[in-house]
C-alpha cells in the first residue's frame, strides 16, 4: 500500500481533537514566574529615566529589568539562516523606543495580578520625538528610526541606518524603458497594501528553565527552534551550547513564528534569576507587537503588443520594515522574482526595490513572503491590460504564462522543470465555467455576479541555503522513529514526512513514530518556512530511507551469510530471492540491539540548488450590492500544481486556508494608525479575520506536475495559496464595476464611491 | 470567595479571587483544553458548556457560575473523539488550538438543532474563529457527521 | 480585564440599587463587553439571582428582564410571535452563538453603545426601561440620558399591533455594524431609528409612504437631518448614503407584499 497522495489522517489529530494538554501554555511549570512587558505609550520616544523602587515592593514581584540590565549587543530576532540578511538592529530593551508597544521594562512576578501591578507602579519619564509614520517619505528623512552607530548589517543588502534604509536592490534584464516605448499596449499603476497580522489563533508564548545540566531550556511556539537558538545567544550573549530549545504542538504560524518574538524576555528572567519563567502574548501585543506582513507600494508599468504578447514589466517596490528590520530586505525580493517569473517570454523586466525604517511596527514573514503583495500588483496589472487589449485576462495569460522547459531568467535564472500552469487554467475555468460566466451578469435583484481570474507561483525551500536533516532509527520491534528538525505547526509536516518514509521503507505508516523539535537531539533543519518542509525536508527523508534500507539489507544478509548483492529487503524481511532464506525486520530489529556495532540508524541532510515554483491559478465569483457597493465571494476556485500531492486531505485544506486568508487581506484586514502612530486594529474586535460567514464556497482540485528534484515529485503548497484572492477578487471587481482597485483591502465604500464616480464621469 | 461548582459531573469547593473568569479557573482545575485566544469576546476558543449551553468562559466570572454546571471537552471525550475522527478524517483539525472550542460548540448545536440546514450550521458555529482551514473542512466533517448520527439512528 | 475585590450577587433589586450608588462598584451585565474595560472596581453586582431572566407576557405587554440574554430573544417563539423577525434579525450578526448566550439585555441597553443593533431595534418599538428607582422610562428618552446609578431592570415592550424591521449592514458578517436601521408603523405613522451612525440611535417619525416617491423623500430626509459621524467602520457620507439604502429596505419589508 502506498501513503503517499492519500488522505492520511493527521498523527497527532485525535490529540489535538480531544483537547489534551500539548501546546506551550499548557506545559508550563506550576512555580514559573509570570513575565510581562511595560509597553512604549509612544511611537518614538527616548527614556529619559526608569524608576522601579515602587514596583519591586508589590508582593510577589521578583525581578524588573530595563535597558540597563541587558547586553548592549544589536542582534536580529529574524529566523534566518546565518549570516541573517536581516540588518542587526534591536537590543532586547533599547532606551530609544521606535514603535508603539517597544518593550520599556520586562517584570517578573509569582503572579500574574502581582506583575499587573508592577507594571502600573514603574515610573517612566519619555522625551518623546516626532514619529516617522509615513513610509513613503522614510528615505533621507531627517527623523532617524536607528540612528545608532552599532547597528551592523552582516549582508550587504544595502543597509544605510543614517538613510532610513533596510535594504536596496535592483534587478535589471533587457532595456526595460527602450521595450516599454516601443509597446502598443502599456498600463502603468501604482499599488498599496497594508500589513497583515497572520492572526494564528495560539497568540506567541514562552517559558524557559534551567535544567539539570545548568543548561538554559526555552520551550516555545516557534517554527525555528535552531534560529531561535542562535538568536538567544546573540541577545543574551551566551554560548549557544548552554542552550536548548523545544517546540511543543503549534496553535499555528504563517511565518509570524518564524521570527523570535516572545522568547527572549522569558529567557533573560530564568538567566537572571534561575528561575522558570513563561510569558504569554496578550492579543493585543501579538497584534501591536508580533511580526506582521511587510506594508509595500508597489509602482507596475507592463507593456505588450497589440496581439497580446506581454513584452516587458518595471516593477518598483517600497517595503516598510517598521521599526525594525525583520525580514525586511529578503521579503521584498519575493515581490518581484516571483511575480515577474509567472510570464515566460519578457523581453526586458526590471525589479527595483528599497525597504525603509519607520516607527511604525516592525515586520516580519507572513505566507508569502512578499510573493503576495507583487503578485496582487503585477497580476493586477496584467488584467488592467488585458482590458485594455479588450481581451478575456485568462486569453491573455494563456499567451503569456511560463512553461515548463523554460528557464526563467527574473528567478535567478532557474529552470521551470515542472510546471502545469496552462492545465491549472484550463481546469479552473471548467470548474469556474468561466466561459459562460465572465465577465458578468446582473441578477433579479440587481446585485451583480462577476468573475476575476489570478495566476500565482512560489518557491519550494530557499535555493541553496535551506537544510534538511532527518535521523531515522529501526528500533527492536522492527518499527522506525522518524527525528525531524522542522516544525510541524499544525500544517501537518509530522504525518507527510512519516507518509513519505512509510513508501520509501516499505512499511505501515503507523511503523514509524514521529518526534518533533528538540535542538538537542533533533538533526538540524532551517525550520518550517519559505515552503520548505515537503520539499526540502521531504527529499531528506527520501534520502535517509535509502541509506537506512542499505543498511537493513546488509545487516539481514549477514545474519543470513549471504552476500548482500543476493539479497533483498521488501520492507518486512530480508531474503534470498527463490530460496527459503530470511530474516524479519522484526529479528533484525532486535538483533541490531544485541552485541554488535550495527545499530541500524541513518540520518542525511538535504539542500537543495533550486527553488521549483508551485503553480496556481484562482478564480472568484463575487456578488455586489451596488446600492451599497457590498461584495461578497460566493464561489472560488483554485487549480494547483504542487508537483506530487503527498497527502490529499491537508494539501486541500492548506489551499482553502490560504485562500480564506487571502480573501481576509483582500477584503477585510485593516490595520490603521492614529495620528500618533499608535496601531488601532489591536484586536479580534478591531481587526476582522473572516468568519465562515465572510466566504462562499472554496473549491480546489490539483493538476500534478513531477518535480524531478523533489520527493516522490512534489513542491510546496503552504505559501503559494494565498496569493491568488486579492487580484482575483480586483478582477472580478472590475468585471462588475469598471473600476480598477489598487489598494487593499477594498472596503465596500471604497467599491461604492469608485462605482459613483465612475457613473458621474 | 467560596464557590461550588460542577465540573465534567464532578463537584469542586473553591476559594477564588472574585474577579477571576471561568476560562481561568477551569484551566486552573486542569482543563487544559479550554484556551484563550482573545480579549475581545471574539473567537470562541474558550467555548464551554454551562448547564448544557455554550458559552464564552473568557467573559463569565467563575464567581457567576456557583452553583452551576460547567463541561468542557475534558468532559465530553467520547463525543470529541467520535466528532473528532470526522474532523480530522478532513484534516479539518490542522493546528488543533481552535478545535476544542470549535468542537464544544459543534456539540452544542447537535443538542440544540435538529436537522439544521448547511446556512444553519454555519451561522451557529461562527463564533468559533478559525485561522488555518478556511472552514470548507470543518463544514463538510460536520455535514458527515450529522449523517453518520442520523444514519445510526435510523 | 476589569478587576474587583468583591463580587455581589445582589439578593434584591434595593440592594443592588444601593450597592451600585458607590462610585467604584458596577452592575455585571454578560461581562461580555465589560472585561474589555480595565477599570478596577471595589464590587462587581450581580442582579442573576434576582429572576430577571423571564420573558413574561400579559395581554397588554412583553416584560423582558435585564438578565434574558440576547440568544434567548433571538429564539423566543414569543417574541417572533409577536414581532416577526425583528428579534432575530437584531441579534444574529452579534459575534456568534456563545457571545449572544452570555451577552444580556440589560447590558446591552444599558451600555447604550452607538453601534447596539439592540437599541436600534427595540427603539422602533413601543418600550420602557423600568429602573430600580426612576420607574418606568420611555426607551427613547433612556438612550438620551447621561450614564448614572441606577439599575435597569426590566423592559416593557406594549403588545399595540406595531409592526416593525430590521436592517444592518456589516463590513464582515459578525462584525459591528457600520449602519443600523429599524423602521416600524402603526396607525399610519412611520418610525425611523437609524444606529451606527456611529453615535447613538436616533428616532424619526413619518407619516407612512403610500408611494415611491414618498419613500424617496422620507430617505432623504432621514439622509439629511441625521449627524452621521466617521470611524474606523466607515466615513459619515458613507453612512448617510447607506442610512438612505437601509430605510428604504427596512421600510419595503414593512410593505407586506408590495414592491417598492
Amino acid at each position: 500500500m502506498s501513503f503517499v497522495n492519500a488522505p492520511i489522517r493527521k498523527k497527532d489529530a485525535m490529540s489535538l481533537v480531544t483537547g489534551k494538554p500539548v501546546y506551550t501554555g499548557d506545559l508550563i511549570p506550576q512555580n514559573a514566574l509570570v513575565v510581562k512587558l511595560l509597553r512604549s505609550p509612544h511611537a518614538n520616544a527616548d527614556i529619559e529615566s526608569i524608576n522601579t523602587a515602587a514596583a519591586l515592593k508589590v508582593p510577589g514581584v521578583c525581578c524588573i529589568l530595563t535597558w540597563e540590565d541587558v547586553p548592549d549587543a544589536r542582534f536580529t530576532t529574524a529566523g534566518q539562516t546565518y549570516p541573517e540578511p536581516s540588518p542587526y538592529d534591536r537590543l532586547i530593551l533599547d532606551r530609544h523606543l521606535r514603535c508603539y508597544g517597544d518593550p520599556v521594562a520586562i517584570v517578573a512576578a509569582e503572579n500574574e495580578q502581582a506583575a499587573d501591578k508592577a507594571l502600573r507602579l514603574i515610573k517612566v519619564k519619555y522625551h518623546v520625538m516626532e514619529p516617522l509614520l509615513d513610509f513613503t517619505k522614510a528615505k533621507d528623512n531627517p527623523i532617524l528610526v536607528h540612528p545608532e552607530d552599532n547597528f551592523r548589517a552582516l549582508c550587504p543588502v544595502g543597509a544605510d541606518n543614517k538613510r532610513n534604509l533596510c535594504s536596496t536592490e535592483l534587478m535589471d534584464i533587457g532595456d526595460v524603458d527602450e521595450v516599454l516605448k516601443t509597446c502598443d499596449v502599456a498600463v502603468e499603476r501604482t499599488f498599496n497594501t497594508k500589513a497583515n497580522n497572520q492572526a494564528m489563533m495560539e497568540t506567541f508564548r514562552t517559558f524557559s528553565y534551567i535544567d539539570e545540566y545548568g543548561r538554559l531550556t526555552v520551550v516555545s511556539s516557534t517554527q525555528v527552534p535552531f534560529h531561535a537558538r542562535r538568536i538567544l545567544s546573540n541577545a543574551l550573549q551566551i554560548p549557544k551550547s548552554r542552550i536548548r530549545v523545544v517546540k511543543p504542538r503549534i496553535g499555528g504560524g504563517f511565518g509570524a513564528k518564524q521570527s523570535v518574538v516572545s522568547e527572549i524576555f522569558p529567557a533573560i528572567v530564568t538567566l537572571k534569576t534561575g528561575r522558570a519563567a513563561s510569558i504569554i502574548y496578550s492579543r493585543e501585543e501579538s497584534m501591536t507587537n508580533g511580526s506582521p506582513r511587510h506594508q509595500m507600494q508597489m509602482k507596475v508599468r507592463v507593456g505588450a503588443s497589440r496581439d497580446g504578447v506581454i513584452r516587458a514589466i518595471d516593477l518598483y517596490a517600497l517595503s516598510n520594515a517598521g521599526a525594525y528590520g525583520d525580514h525586511g530586505p529578503t521579503t521584498i525580493g519575493l515581490v518581484g522574482h516571483k511575480a515577474l517569473s509567472l510570464y515566460g517570454g519578457l523581453e526586458a523586466a526590471r525589479f527595483d526595490n528599497e525597504v525603509v525604517y519607520t516607527n511604525t511596527m516592525g515586520g516580519g514573514a507572513y505566507r508569502g513572503y512578499g510573493a503576495t503583495q507583487g503578485i496582487f500588483a503585477v497580476e493586477s496589472a496584467v488584467s488592467e491590460l488585458a482590458a485594455k487589449l479588450g481581451m478575456d485576462p485568462c486569453v491573455l495569460r494563456e499567451k503569456n504564462m511560463v512553461a515548463q522547459g523554460q528557464m526563467m531568467p527574473t528567478y535567478y535564472n532557474e529552470p521551470c522543470n515542472s510546471c502545469t500552469l496552462d492545465k491549472c487554467m484550463a481546469k479552473a475555468k471548467e470548474m469556474m465555467d468561466w466561459d459562460s460566466k465572465y465577465p458578468r451578469r446582473v441578477l433579479e435583484n440587481g446585485h451583480i455576479r462577476s468573475v476575476g481570474v489570478a495566476m500565482a507561483m512560489q518557491g519550494s525551500g530557499i535555493s541553496g541555503v535551506d537544510i534538511a536533516s532527518v535521523e531515522i532509527r529501526l528500533n527492536d520491534d522492527g518499527f522506525y522513529t522518524l527525528l525531524l528538525g522542522c516544525t510541524d505547526m499544525g500544517t501537518g509536516c509530522d504525518t507527510i514526512l512519516s507518509q513519505m518514509a512509510a513508501d520509501c521503507l516499505d512499511c505501515d505508516f503507523d511503523r514509524i513514530a514521529v518526534r518533533g523539535v528538540d535542538t538537542d537531539f533533533s538533526p538540524y533543519d532551517t525550520g518550517s518556512y519559505a515552503s520548505s518542509t515537503t520539499y526540502v525536508t521531504g527529499m531528506a527523508v527520501v534520502k535517509t530511507c535509502q541509506v537506512l534500507r542499505e543498511k537493513i539489507l546488509k545487516t539481514g544478509a549477514s545474519m543470513l551469510n549471504v552476500p548482500p548483492e543476493t539479497a533483498e529487503f521488501d520492507g518486512k524481511r530480508v531474503f534470498v530471492p527463490g530460496t527459503d532464506k530470511q530474516v524479519t525486520l522484526e529479528e533484525i530489529g532486535y538483533a541490531s540491539y544485541e552485541g554488535h556495532n550495527r545499530c541500524l540508524s541513518a540520518s542525511e541532510s538535504h539542500s537543495s540548488p533550486i527553488s521549483p515554483p508551485p503553480f496556481m491559478v484562482g478564480m472568484a465569483e463575487i456578488d455586489l450590492d451596488p446600492e451599497t457597493g457590498k461584495v461578497e465571494v460566493v464561489d472560488y476556485v483554485g487549480a494547483v500544481d504542487c508537483g506530487t500531492v503527498i497527502n490529499t486531505n491537508l494539501a486541500r485544506v492548506q489551499t482553502e486556508g490560504g485562500i480564506v486568508q487571502g480573501i481576509g487581506m483582500a477584503l477585510y484586514e485593516d490595520i490603521c494608525y492614529s495620528a500618533s502612530g499608535k496601531m488601532e486594529s489591536n484586536s479580534f474586535l478591531q481587526y476582522k479575520i473572516p468568519t465562515r460567514l465572510d466566504v462562499g464556497k472554496i473549491r480546489i482540485e490539483f493538476e500534478s506536475s513531477y518535480e524531478p528534484t523533489g520527493p516522490f515529485g512534489a513542491k510546496s503548497i503552504g505559501e503559494l495559496v494565498i496569493n491568488t484572492p486579492a487580484p482575483a477578487i480586483m478582477n472580478a471587481l472590475y468585471n462588475a464595476t469598471g473600476c480598477f482597485f489598487d489598494t487593499l483591502p477594498v472596503r465596500s465604500e471604497d467599491i461604492f464611491f469608485a462605482m459613483e464616480k465612475k457613473k458621474q464621469s | 470567595m467560596l464557590i461550588t461548582v460542577m465540573i465534567n459531573g464532578k463537584k469542586y469547593t473553591d476559594e477564588i479571587a472574585p474577579d477571576m473568569v471561568l476560562l481561568d479557573y477551569l484551566r486552573q482545575k486542569g482543563c487544559y483544553s479550554v484556551k484563550r485566544g482573545c480579549e475581545t469576546s471574539n473567537c470562541g476558543l474558550c467555548t464551554v458548556h454551562l448547564d448544557g449551553k455554550p458559552i464564552l468562559s473568557c467573559s463569565y466570572l467563575a464567581a457567576r457560575a456557583d452553583g452551576h454546571s460547567v463541561t468542557t471537552l475534558e468532559g465530553l471525550q467520547e463525543e470529541a473523539a467520535e466528532f473528532g475522527a470526522f474532523l480530522a478524517d478532513q484534516g479539518g483539525e490542522q493546528c488543533g488550538f481552535c478545535s476544542p472550542g470549535f468542537i464544544m460548540n459543534v456539540l452544542a448545536m447537535v443538542r440544540e438543532l435538529k436537522d439544521p440546514t448547511e446556512a444553519e450550521i454555519q451561522e451557529y458555529l461562527s463564533g468559533n474563529l478559525c485561522r488555518c482551514t478556511g472552514y470548507q473542512s470543518q463544514l463538510r466533517a460536520v455535514k458527515n457527521y450529522l449523517a453518520h448520527k442520523q444514519e445510526v439512528q435510523s | 480585564m476589569f478587576t474587583a475585590q468583591q463580587y455581589i450577587k445582589a439578593a434584591t433589586l434595593e440592594e443592588a440599587y444601593e450597592l451600585n450608588q458607590k462610585r467604584n462598584n458596577a452592575i455585571l451585565g454578560g461581562g461580555c463587553w465589560m472585561k474589555m474595560n480595565r477599570r478596577r472596581y471595589q464590587a462587581i453586582i450581580d442582579l442573576s439571582g434576582l429572576g430577571l431572566d423571564k420573558i413574561e407576557e400579559t395581554p397588554e405587554e412583553f416584560v423582558l428582564g435585564a438578565m434574558v440574554t440576547l440568544r434567548r430573544l433571538e429564539t423566543s417563539p414569543k417574541l417572533q410571535k409577536a414581532f416577526g423577525n425583528g428579534f432575530y434579525e437584531m441579534t444574529r450578526h452579534i459575534v456568534g452563538v456563545q457571545f449572544r448566550n452570555c451577552a444580556t439585555l440589560g447590558g446591552s441597553l444599558y451600555s447604550r453603545f452607538g453601534f447596539s443593533d439592540i437599541l436600534t431595534f427595540l427603539m422602533a418599538l413601543d418600550c420602557q426601561v423600568e429602573l430600580a428607582h426612576a420607574g418606568l422610562v420611555p426607551l427613547e428618552e433612556y438612550a438620551k440620558m447621561p450614564y448614572d446609578n441606577d439599575v435597569l431592570a426590566r423592559v416593557h415592550i406594549f403588545k399595540n399591533g406595531r409592526r416593525a424591521a430590521y436592517e444592518s449592514f456589516r463590513q464582515a458578517a459578525t462584525d459591528i455594524p457600520v449602519l443600523t436601521c429599524a423602521a416600524s408603523v402603526l396607525d399610519g405613522t412611520l418610525r425611523v431609528v437609524i444606529g451606527a451612525r456611529p453615535m447613538r440611535a436616533v428616532s424619526l417619525e413619518f407619516p407612512f409612504p403610500e408611494t415611491g416617491e414618498a419613500l424617496t423623500e422620507i430617505c432623504r430626509q432621514v439622509q439629511e437631518t441625521v449627524p452621521f459621524g466617521s470611524n474606523l467602520r466607515g466615513s459619515g457620507e458613507y453612512r448617510r448614503h447607506l442610512a438612505g439604502v437601509l430605510c428604504r429596505r427596512a421600510v419595503c419589508s414593512l410593505k407586506e407584499g408590495t414592491s417598492c
